[in-house]
């Protein structure tokens, strides 16, 4: 299925890498303020879903590049790496652990297991909508 | 310890990469990981003397779960088999598998597969255990049906599956019940307690439930049957399957508790008498098959049985023959199985009726069939031999049932010398066979394997003292519960277990003679009997599953989606509704003084949307009204400042709106198909959830059975886990466990809506 409409595939093409961007910003913010890997990978979806909606899901499965199950794959494996350093340590399981790289101008960059774990629920939340939406719209074609 | 058990799991991850390295070599590259953990293990060999050493690492101590290591005798020989035998079955898988399309996959799950079977050996608290005991089931499922082409192999590996899974289940509640009488998930714990537990109400239970996990594991009568037609896996996993992992976890766990619930006369009873049943049959089918891997999976059977009747029988010299008759078994079947492999890839048969003669082909392979089926007849000089000798020893003078164990044990005995002349003179001496392929020596990295574990078996043979001061002291010690003194050598005068073997030998090896004239008379019995076997019992079971499952289905699941909902609600509805009923009542107190006004207006909002979008006759206003409720909700949640839960419903919306659009100019024309009877129903049932749900919202705000725990959250996110956002804290640290767990859901409901889709698909793709 796809939509032959020049408003649907122009909007989708200027819209799509904000809403893109923006899930990435949600995803970042998300530990102070709103946001946070559920809600950027709803974003993210969304993202994706319109675009699949004016171009079909062949094009969509191309612009993803990795197939939506590998997706899957991707988020629980990170959600799983998020307990390593916790359990090599000794530390009872997803034990937050932080890194802070110093960055050039005396910035720090903040790294966390648990940002490495809201980045698996980003993946799983996107590969799991991917996974229905274009597996609905093949089995529709 | 931690980082030896899950390398396998590590590497298991980067082996498709390392392929693309590696190339052809990746069998033996992969083999340098089992080979460093042998050495890693040795180095636990002067430790385990003093008696056994416990490893801590916490895991889930909120739960009591925890990644404790138990390092003795018992399961540092388990570990030093399995990563030993994993070398040589890595380096003969390499070469067995050379070429094939899914070899960085297969490499994969044995890597998975022997990283789970040491971690359950290993493993200290009985719920790890259990984990990695059910992924040894999962790995070797996928390892058995490995060849997924072959309806053969799925079937098989699915038996497999659910033999052992139904086993696992009933181990869960045994291990359950253990805990409930000792009160410890630690099994170092539990041995150390010395506790009457024999003694206690759940002990029979406990026994029997702990016994049908190990006895469907460890392929016991009458669950054998899976055994066998697991050779349909490719022949390093039988290889690996077989000698040190998998099989052996049944016989690991009854070791293990043996100390703990081996006072009771019920176990002794139970594992002798299954034990020397099992024996007997495997030493009966193996003698009268004729495919190379069946009589050896058979004598598999045989030996497992042996195993479990030597811990049934339980005296100390019963454990050293245990132990001894454990290692051997290892030894010589990793080798005789790689063997066969060996010859298949070779002739291009596995039947032994058509070999014959190949020992001018393949002398080097003769060779190591013929020391190592030495072994397997018990003969000297190899350590088979040793093993079966103490085995006698300990029959003869055990406390119960001595007489009927011993004529158990030398019929099969001879049975099992007619075996080894079956897989080491029947193939490579005598008139030249008809063999498919021409036959020619097999290559390097198939014969390392078995050359290397049956010069082991002699070396153990001639010098029995190099384990035993090693390491078999302290096994023994930790089967038996005490420490132990003995001294093991291959002569031991003219005795009467000597005399025994001797009589087995000469009738094994009549019977081998004749075997070629009997064959088919006994196949033709077996075939009789497989009517009312225990595998006929099986495809019984799973034939009544399968008719339940479609009268259960046609009940509860008949396709009308109304009828789903109503159900779900009805019942879910009705059980907390009765709860809240008999263990509160209806009480509430209602303040309404500081609601706003445009919370009137919101609620209003959702109560007009909710009556539309269920009275409508147009699709569209129903979705659009829906729509219109979610967001109600959405601002309800701002509202009441939670933005997170505010826009996840936004999104959540949205998406369902869109996805309710795409279907909907496919659906036909509304059309009101249900009677004003199923309506009014209908309408009974939701207003009774609503004023349910309403009753129980009202109760929560007047009832608080605890302190509060979200003071706690507002606290601490920041200075501990460095975050103002407090539902984003909750979900990626505080409570990070339960995201693990819905990440994980929502991908087994992705995977299943993607599976359903595909079924449907094939099924329309049907001419």
């Amino acid at each position: 299925m796809k939509s032959n409409t020049m408003i649907l595939h122009t909007a989708a093409l200027l819209i799509m890498p904000l809403q893109l961007m923006f899930s990435v910003f949600l995803l970042f913010r998300g530990h102070d303020e709103p946001g946070g890997g559920f809600i950027g990978g709803l974003v993210a979806a969304g993202a994706f879903v319109l675009y699949a909606f004016a171009f079909g899901a062949e094009p969509a499965r191309r612009i993803l590049r990795v197939g939506p199950r590998d997706l899957l794959g991707a988020g629980l494996l990170l959600g799983l790496a998020s307990t390593l350093p916790a359990l090599l340590s000794g530390q009872p399981m997803l034990t937050a652990h932080w890194w802070e790289l110093p960055l050039p101008g005396g910035d720090y960059l903040k790294l966390s297991t648990p940002l490495i774990f809201d980045i698996g629920v980003y993946f799983a939340v996107l590969g799991t909508i991917m996974t229905f939406v274009i597996g609905l719209m093949e089995a529709e074609e | 310890m931690l980082l030896a058990v899950l390398s396998g799991f590590l590497l298991a991850i980067v082996v498709p990469l390392l392929h693309r390295v590696a190339g052809k070599y990746i069998g033996w590259l992969l083999a340098l990981l089992p080979a460093s953990l042998v050495a890693y293990f040795s180095t636990f060999l002067s430790q385990v003397q003093g008696g056994p050493l416990l490893l801590e690492y916490q895991w889930l101590p909120g739960l009591g779960i925890s990644l404790n290591f138990l390092v003795d005798g018992l399961s540092l020989t388990f570990a030093l088999l399995i990563s030993g035998i994993g070398t040589f079955i890595l380096i003969y898988a390499g070469s067995y598998l050379a070429g094939h399309k899914y070899l960085a996959r297969f490499f994969v799950i044995m890597l998975a597969f022997m990283a789970s079977m040491l971690g359950l050996v290993l493993s200290d608290n009985l719920i790890t255990l259990f984990v990695f005991w059910e992924l040894t089931s999962i790995t070797s499922y996928m390892l058995i049906g490995f060849n997924h082409e072959d309806l053969e192999a799925r079937k098989c590996a699915l038996q497999g599956l659910f033999v052992t899974v139904a086993g696992g289940m009933a181990l869960m509640a045994g291990l359950i019940l253990l805990t409930i009488m000792t009160g410890s998930y630690s099994i170092s714990a539990i041995l150390a307690s010395g506790d009457p537990i024999h003694q206690h109400a759940f002990y029979t239970a406990a026994v029997l439930c702990l016994l049908a996990g190990a006895f469907t594991k460890s392929a016991q009568v009458p669950f054998h049957f899976w055994l066998p037609n697991a050779m349909a896996a490719p022949t390093p996993v039988s290889a690996f399957l077989h000698s040190a992992t998998m099989v052996k976890a049944g016989i690991y766990l009854m070791a293990r508790l043996n100390p703990a619930l081996g006072e009771g006369e019920f176990w002794s009873m139970m594992l002798m008498g299954f034990g020397a049943a099992t024996m007997l049959t495997g030493a009966w089918f193996a003698f009268s098959s004729t495919g190379i891997k069946k009589v050896l999976a058979y004598s598999t059977v045989m030996a497992l049985g042996t195993l479990t009747m030597l811990i049934g029988v339980g005296t100390e010299l019963a454990m050293t023959a245990f132990i001894c008759f454990l290692i051997a078994h290892s030894l010589y079947k990793g080798a005789l199985f790689m063997l066969a492999g060996a010859l298949d890839h070779e002739t291009g048969t596995k039947d032994i009726s058509r070999m014959g003669g190949l020992r001018k082909a393949m002398p080097v392979t003769a060779t190591i069939a013929v020391f190592a089926a030495l072994s397997l007849a018990g003969l000297p000089p190899l350590f088979g031999f040793i093993a079966k000798e103490l085995m006698l020893e300990s029959l003869l003078d055990a406390p119960l049932w001595s007489n009927l164990l011993v004529m158990a044990a030398v019929a099969s005995a001879i049975l099992i010398v007619g075996v080894a002349g079956l897989v080491a003179i029947k193939p490579f001496f005598g008139t030249p066979g008809d063999t498919p392929k021409t036959p020619h020596e097999a290559p390097f990295g198939m014969l390392i394997g078995p050359a290397v574990l049956t010069i082991i078996a002699l070396a153990f043979g001639l010098m029995p003292f190099l384990p035993e001061n090693a390491l078999l002291k302290a096994a023994v010690a930790s089967v038996y519960g005490a420490p132990v003194d003995f001294h093991l050598a291959l002569w031991h005068g003219i005795n009467a277990p000597l005399l025994l073997s001797a009589v087995s030998l000469i009738v094994g090896l009549l019977l081998f003679r004749a075997w070629p004239r009997i064959q088919p008379t006994l196949n033709a019995i077996n075939y009789a009997g497989s009517r009312v076997g225990p595998e006929a019992g099986y495809f019984k079971i799973m034939e009544w599953i399968t008719v339940v499952a479609s009268w259960q289905t046609r009940m509860l699941q008949n396709g009308v989606l109304g009828i789903y909902m109503l159900v779900l609600v009805a019942v879910t509805f009705g059980l907390a509704g009765y709860t809240m009923l008999d263990k509160y009542g209806v009480h509430f107190t209602l303040n309404l003084a500081d609601s706003h006004f445009y919370e009137w207006g919101i609620a209003l909002l959702l109560v007009a949307s909710a009556v539309f979008a269920s009275s409508t006759h147009s699709r569209l206003g129903s979705v659009a009204s829906m729509g219109v409720l979610g967001f109600g909700v959405a601002l309800t949640f701002i509202l009441f400042s939670a933005p997170d839960l505010g826009i996840t419903q936004l999104l959540v919306e949205t998406l369902t709106v869109i996805l309710l659009v795409l279907v909907l100019f496919k659906l036909p024309e509304f059309v009101n198909l249900s009677t004003p009877f199923q309506r009014y129903r209908d309408l009974a049932v939701s207003v009774f959830a609503g004023i349910t749900i309403t009753l129980m919202m009202l109760a929560v705000l007047d009832i608080q059975y605890f302190e509060t725990i979200s003071t706690y959250y507002v606290e601490n996110s920041a200075p501990l886990a460095y975050g103002r956002n407090i539902v984003n804290v909750i979900l990626v640290d505080f409570r990070a466990l339960d995201t693990l767990g819905e990440i994980f859901v929502l991908s087994l409901a992705a995977l299943g809506v993607l599976s359903m889709l595909k079924l449907k698909a094939e099924d329309q793709h049907k001419p």
